[in-house]
């Protein structure tokens, strides 16, 4: 049989969902809102584990101290995105990286913004690994992730 | 202890765009295919092992319920398995514990993807949980890229260096695949079209990047006595192992990265290998992206930490090679996701067998097959040997 012959079926799926935030995200974002980045300390290996954690996935012993890292950092790997796909979060290009925040031990994903996405020579210039970045907050934030809008530059 | 296992049989569909075909019957496809080759029926099956990436991508819950009669699943034990990229492995690990349990003689593996009906980038960023990661992966090109330049950081390599050397990898694998007539991408390409192609998630390029592919492949895994009885030379599985790591891909190292190292490391320690250069003759390395490829000669042990490229440029991993890669043209020019680790598994067992027709490495007797799974998560390596 060609190609030609074969036909399709076109459907979407459409699924809402409601995730719950458990008591330890819950929080995190309550601080978030008022433009705090938590974490939690483990006692056992004493790694601050940022966004905070209910339990060390190493240690699996619980968490319950709460410290609160800097909103500045370095950038320890990004990515330029510049293909477009469902779902995402803004149109390409954007920069997405890890970020070391000063006072946690793991890495924080993140958009990095504040530089000319156009040019490239830019880019790789002001956006380097151990470069020094700060979080841009939104005006309102809104209790999620994105209320960090960036890390920009220092 | 465990039973002796080996690969008996193996099938794979024509990858690609299949759009000519439903899923059942490319699935159907590949494992007729496997059961020819080893020349048995469902009859002589005793459990089904199968997997795919999230269903998402193709749009229906549980896909082993739909595939059942593609899978010759009547009136048998039949599982799902699914570790996202990693999941042809992982099936294959599953099959080969079935019978080296002792419980089943005869185990049939299929992986399956048509990724070709959905957006798969859109599946895939589904699996970054929604609260803090999802936004950011960048797909997975975005997640491979990250890895990329922490790489060359790590080391202190000239980015132009290890672009190229990448662009290398590309060519070779490409020029590979012309070989191969089940693979998707077959195209003669040169080092400077790599270098120019199109950015897709900075400094990964097009062409350091696999296709969207549809395809399935089925492997056949028959314990030690049986195994002895099939028409094809058995190929013996000598070691294995499957590592994970954290949820969160800031929490762990993706250059000198655990779970890869320590898949390696404890399939090596079963199958008696020391130095892996030397005592492995091809690998079906899991190489979706040309940079990713080079991290995993490290955390494999053909060479020591930062000198990836080196291989590359002394041709140790090219065709002719010391320890030639991909073979078939790898990851790097088929991927059907969820068919692609169980791919790397067969075209092994090809090899050691000398059954690898345009493609196969001269003499080949042991080889690793290997792939890669969720967010830089997960690794399953595969030893395969023509001795038992």
């Amino acid at each position: 049989m060609s190609q030609a012959e074969v036909k399709f079926l076109e459907q979407v799926v459409y699924l809402p969902y409601r995730w719950s935030m458990g008591p330890v995200y819950t929080r995190f974002f309550e601080e978030f809102k008022k433009k705090k980045i938590m974490g939690t300390r483990c006692p056992q290996c004493k790694r601050v584990l940022v966004p905070a954690r209910q339990f060390c996935p190493r240690c699996f012993v619980d968490t319950p101290e709460w410290v609160e890292v800097s909103d500045h950092g370095t950038i320890r790997t990004w990515a330029l995105i510049n293909f477009k796909f469902s779902g995402q979060p803004m149109d390409p290009p954007y920069i997405t990286g890890l970020i070391d925040l000063e006072g946690a031990d793991v890495g924080f994903l993140h958009f990095i913004g504040g530089v000319n996405l156009a040019d490239l020579a830019e880019v790789r210039a002001r956006i380097k690994i151990g470069g020094k970045v700060r979080a841009r907050w939104k005006e309102k934030p809104q209790g999620n992730i994105l209320d960090i809008e960036c890390f920009e530059p220092v | 202890m465990a039973r002796a296992v080996a690969v008996v049989g193996f099938g794979q569909t024509k990858h690609g765009r299949r759009d000519e075909v439903s899923y059942p019957e490319l699935v159907y496809e590949a494992v007729k295919a496997a059961l020819d080759d080893a020349g048995i029926t469902p009859d002589d099956i005793d459990a089904v092992v199968s997997g795919s990436m999230p269903p998402a991508m193709e749009g229906i819950g549980a896909p082993h319920l739909y595939l059942s009669d593609a899978l010759s699943a009547f009136g048998k034990p039949s599982i799902r398995v699914a570790t996202c990229g990693s999941t042809g492995v992982s099936i294959a690990q599953m099959a080969y514990y079935h019978v080296a349990s002792g419980l089943f003689d005869v185990v049939l593996a299929v992986g399956h993807e048509k990724m070709n009906e959905n957006d798969p980038q859109g599946t895939m960023t589904t699996v970054g949980e929604p609260y803090f990661q999802r936004p950011f992966s960048g797909g997975a090109p975005g997640i491979f890229s990250m890895q990329a330049h922490q790489y060359m950081y790590r080391y202190n390599l000239p980015e132009e260096r290890v672009r190229e050397a990448a662009a290398i990898i590309s060519v070779n694998h490409h020029e590979n695949a012309l070989d191969n007539p089940y693979a998707h991408i077959r195209m003669k390409i040169t080092v400077e079209d790599v270098l120019n192609s199109k950015i897709i998630a900075y400094p990964v390029r097009l062409l350091d990047v696999c296709p969207s592919s549809d395809g399935a492949a089925a492997v056949i895994f028959a314990a030690e006595e049986k195994a002895k009885r099939f028409p094809r030379k058995p190929a013996w599985v000598k070691g294995l192992y499957y590592a994970g790591e954290e949820a969160f891909f800031g929490d762990s190292d993706k250059v000198v990265w655990q779970s890869a190292i320590i898949a390696a490391r404890e399939a090596y320690r079963m199958a008696g290998i020391q130095n892996p250069r030397k005592e492995i003759d091809v690998a079906e390395v899991y190489n979706p992206f040309t940079f990713q490829e080079l991290i995993f000669y490290e955390c494999f042990g053909f060479c020591e930490p930062g000198e990836a490229c080196r291989l590359v440029e002394e041709g140790v991993v090219l065709r002719g090679g010391e320890l030639p890669c991909a073979p078939s043209g790898g990851v790097l020019c088929t991927n059907p996701i969820g068919a692609t680790g169980l791919i790397r598994v067969g075209e092994a067992a090809l090899q050691v067998t000398g059954r690898a027709g345009q493609r196969q490495v001269p003499g080949a007797k042991t080889a690793l097959a290997h792939a890669m799974g969720g967010v830089d998560q997960l690794n399953g390596v595969m030893i395969l040997s023509s001795e038992l």
